[in-house]
């Protein structure tokens, strides 16, 4: 089943009313689409809502279908902020219309791909998903900077993120490519890392180019 | 750039004896090419545990049976792909000068990290024996390496070793001499790689040194060398090629280093399959344990100290510049050599003037060579040999990446901690190895700080004696001198423009010096430094000594009583100040006899002193910065330098005269 996109906003809203604001209902007023439009009767079709006096309320598996509503939002803000570089109001529009696409697995990928965020570029806390819970009992760090990890912890190298080319390859000479184990053997003053048999010092600017996974 | 095309077929090589087969030693930074040179020529040449440090090519020769072969040990470089300035030397000498045999020597415990640069050169068609070096440390890691298996897949000649130890010497002389062709087995790339590479391969037509297979992908990888080469070897079909480039790179314009990186680790991997067993563990050596303590800040930072304390300030301060000048100046030349001297050219010369040349005020033997050898050469001696202790151990690399965050501030990464160091021993040898880093921005700025408020060895140790007399003297002057240095490079990385490059180095496992090893290395250092300052001494001898018997030289001391006076400073220190312009230190001896004739206050003392230090720098150092970095450059340090040491020296004569300190 697949809501409108104006079914879509409405459970957003009605979800930020009631699970972030703490209130019980909202008001049709508020939401910014006529109470004659369809999208309200489609919602309450599904059982999603109920529309009582003006005022939009939560059923059971509304509450759960409004909480995923509004994770693909903010993960698409996510999105659009570090991935594809878009921000501001700019952003936030281009969220708006990316956020419906999110659905059918989609956003699952997006939210492995960002490394399970927990907030949106507002601030805004991103409700879990499945994914996210499962990659916390696994102890899934997911793909980090070098940087983020703490001295003897031992990781395997995902990608080298460097917009100098001569830098990436010289690290590549080095030994330090994709795939190679790597152990981080102290953040300060310098990284020092040990791939193979070699050790080797980096500063931390660099250290943010080495991306792990553990 | 004619260099790459393909070499004349060596007939008359194989005709005549006169032209000899070159054997070129190539490899990662810190394998022991240096150390193999050295066995292979008798030769020998600086080798330490520190990369980058072959800044120049070393020749040699080696007698093999009856035939003499010309070796050439070329600087470290990780991929047929240049880089560094220091790759770019290397690969030139495999290109130019089309060696007839190319010995890879890697590091036994990263074979596989290094392997890959075999392939490449056994890519390239060069005739390639490669040399698993430094075995001894792997065994005792608990690494094997199975080498006929390797032979085997690699299809060249593959041997193990252990250079440091001797071990594998003879292996290496016998494979040279009955090395037989260029045959290798061969490896292929994935297909879709394999099929770019032919696409530019096929349309190479001219005659190349390098296999078209490396050119191509030499070319794929966007090499501006190879890319000017092929446009003019090629041309009418190079704007051709050059978009068939394009096309291929823009295709894979993602990732293209990232999977020919890929691919040959697979290689290499496949290659290595059943050839090395690694331990189970990794052992805890003691190096390993030293190597934390020196890198933590907690421990790392107090060792430092005694480092410094020990080695800078004991050895070198109060053995080389207090007991051996003592014992060679004082004893050696003012008690025994000089009047014996002055008696004998009393009784040979029957001229005056021509005395006055020799043993005079400003003789060649009576001052120049009593300076030279009495003053300088045992201080620098000292410091030479603690410099290579530190060198050999592998401390540098673990004392550039304690000083990393420090030296960013003055625009300079942790790798310039080697020059700056070194400056402290000769800042000309210092100004040469600048050109290690890696931008033109920080060897600049490091130039800069090597001329202005590095003093080397030599001068530190007559400065040292000079002020130790007067309480206080020593702490400004050190307070100054690292004031300057401080805020000059903050100053300095802020004006020049460009960034701070990265700071990335390998860290050798540390190693206990080899006392041969420490004290050839501190032998040759010598040589070089004496060739380079002895007739610097002379010169500047025979040039008072003209100043004086034609009377210039009052007239050039008149000249400069006035500058003199205006920075408090009695016009005799304007003789010190034209010394030091020679040579600092020779300037700074100068003052040290003044000192002794009780003509200086201390107030006096510590303002010469800094002005001195700071001002122009040597002769030689001059003449290596502007070979280094330009005339413009040079020139344009040393007005700067000259300026500033001047205006220190005119601010701190007002600030010790207006709070009284030192009065």
């Amino acid at each position: 089943m697949k809501l409108s996109e104006k079914a879509e906003e409405i459970l957003e809203a009605l979800w930020i009313a009631v699970e972030e604001k703490g209130r019980a209902y909202l008001e049709i007023d508020s939401v910014g689409i006529a109470g004659d439009d369809p999208a309200y009767a489609e919602l309450t079709e599904v059982a999603f809502i109920e529309v009582k006096n003006g005022c939009v309320y939560f059923r059971p598996e509304g509450r759960t279908e409004g909480r995923q509503t509004i994770r693909r939002h903010r993960l698409a803000e996510r999105l659009m902020m570090d991935v594809l570089n878009i921000r501001g109001e700019d952003g936030d529009r281009k969220a708006c219309q990316f956020e419906h696409l999110l659905n059918e697995g989609v956003d699952t990928k997006v939210c492995t791909m960002l490394n399970h965020p927990t907030t949106c570029p507002h601030g805004k806390h991103i409700p879990r998903g499945d994914c996210c819970i499962e990659a916390e009992r696994l102890g899934d760090m997911g793909v980090v900077p070098l940087t983020e990890l703490k001295s003897n912890q031992e990781g395997e190298i995902a990608y080298i993120q460097t917009e100098d080319s001569k830098k990436m390859q010289k690290l590549m000479a080095m030994g330090v490519l994709p795939g190679n184990r790597i152990l981080l053997m102290q953040t300060f003053p310098s990284y020092i890392f040990r791939v193979g048999f070699s050790e080797f010092a980096i500063d931390t600017q660099m250290a943010r180019e080495i991306f792990v996974r553990r | 750039m004619s260099w790459f095309r393909k070499r004349q077929d060596t007939a008359e090589s194989s005709a005549g004896a006169v032209v000899r087969r070159k054997v070129a030693l190539v490899g990662n930074p810190n394998v022991g090419k240096s150390v193999l040179f050295n066995a292979l020529t008798g030769a020998y040449v600086t080798v330490s545990n520190y990369p980058g440090t072959s800044v120049e090519v070393s020749r040699g020769s080696a007698q093999l049976g009856d035939e003499t072969f010309e070796i050439c040990d070329t600087p470290g470089m990780y991929s047929l792909l240049p880089i560094t300035e220091e790759e770019r030397v290397a690969r030139e000498i495999l290109l130019t000068e089309a060696p007839d045999l190319v010995i890879h020597v890697l590091d036994a415990r990263n074979l596989e990290r290094m392997l890959a640069m075999t392939l490449q050169l056994m890519e390239a068609d060069l005739p390639v024996i490669l040399v698993v070096n430094i075995m001894d440390e792997a065994e005792r890691m608990g690494l094997t390496i199975d080498i006929p298996l390797l032979r085997q897949r690699l299809g060249i000649p593959v041997i193990a070793a252990a250079t440091a130890r001797n071990r594998g010497v003879a292996e290496i002389r016998e494979a040279i001499l009955t090395y037989d062709g260029r045959r290798h087995v061969p490896f292929g790339y994935g297909r879709r790689m394999e099929q770019n590479i032919a696409a530019v391969a096929g349309e190479l037509r001219g005659s190349y040194r390098l296999s078209v297979k490396a050119l191509a992908l030499l070319l794929l990888q966007r090499d501006e060398e190879v890319e000017a080469l092929v446009r003019t070897t090629e041309g009418e079909g190079a704007s051709r090629i050059e978009s068939l480039v394009k096309e291929k790179t823009f295709e894979r314009r993602e990732s293209f280093h990232l999977e020919l990186s890929m691919e040959r680790k697979e290689i290499v991997h496949g290659l290595l399959e059943g050839v090395i067993t690694l331990p189970d563990k990794r052992r805890e050596t003691f190096a390993s344990r030293l190597s934390r303590l020196t890198v933590r800040p907690l421990t790392g930072v107090p060792i430092l100290l005694v480092v410094l304390y020990f080695g800078l300030y004991q050895f070198v301060g109060k053995f080389g510049a207090g007991t051996l000048v003592d014992l060679i100046e004082k004893q050696l030349f003012e008690a025994w050599l000089n009047p014996w001297i002055i008696d004998l050219a009393g009784r040979v010369i029957p001229w005056e003037v021509i005395r006055e040349l020799f043993v005079g005020e400003y003789g060649i033997i009576t001052l120049g060579f009593r300076y030279a050898v009495g003053i300088i050469l045992p201080i620098v001696a000292t410091f030479f040999i603690f410099f290579s202790l530190l060198e050999d151990s592998g401390y540098f690399p673990r004392l550039a990446l304690l000083v990393d965050r420090l030296f960013k501030k003055i625009g300079l990464t942790g790798r310039a901690v080697i020059p700056i160091v070194l400056g402290f021993g000769c800042d000309t040898m210092a100004t040469m190895v600048t050109r290690t880093l890696e931008t033109v921005r920080e060897r600049i700025i490091a130039t800069l700080l090597l001329a202005l408020a590095i003093p080397c060895s030599a001068q530190l140790g007559v400065i040292l004696a000079l002020l130790s007399k007067t309480p206080g003297a020593l702490l400004v002057w050190s307070v100054c001198l690292l004031l300057i240095f401080v805020v000059i490079g903050f100053l300095a990385a802020r004006v020049l423009p460009g960034e701070t490059p990265l700071f990335y180095m390998e860290l050798p496992p540390m190693r206990l010096p080899q006392f041969r090893n420490v004290l050839t290395k501190t032998y040759t250092r010598m040589q070089w430094y004496f060739m380079e300052i002895l007739p610097l001494f002379i010169l500047a001898s025979v040039l008072l000594w003209l100043g004086k018997i034609t009377h210039f030289f009052e007239k050039l001391i008149g000249w400069m009583t006035p500058v003199m006076a205006s920075i408090g400073l009695p016009k005799e220190t304007a003789v010190a100040f034209i010394f030091g312009f020679f040579r600092r230190d020779y300037g700074a001896a100068g003052l040290y006899d003044l000192q002794t004739k009780g003509l200086m206050s201390p107030r006096q003392l510590t303002v010469a002193a800094v002005t001195l230090t700071l001002f122009v720098p040597c002769i030689a150092q001059f003449l290596i910065m502007k070979k280094e970095r330009g005339t413009s450059v040079a020139v344009g340090i040393g007005v700067f330098v000259s300026l500033l040491a001047y205006g220190s020296g005119w601010l701190l004569n007002e600030f010790l005269l207006a709070t009284g300190l030192l009065a």
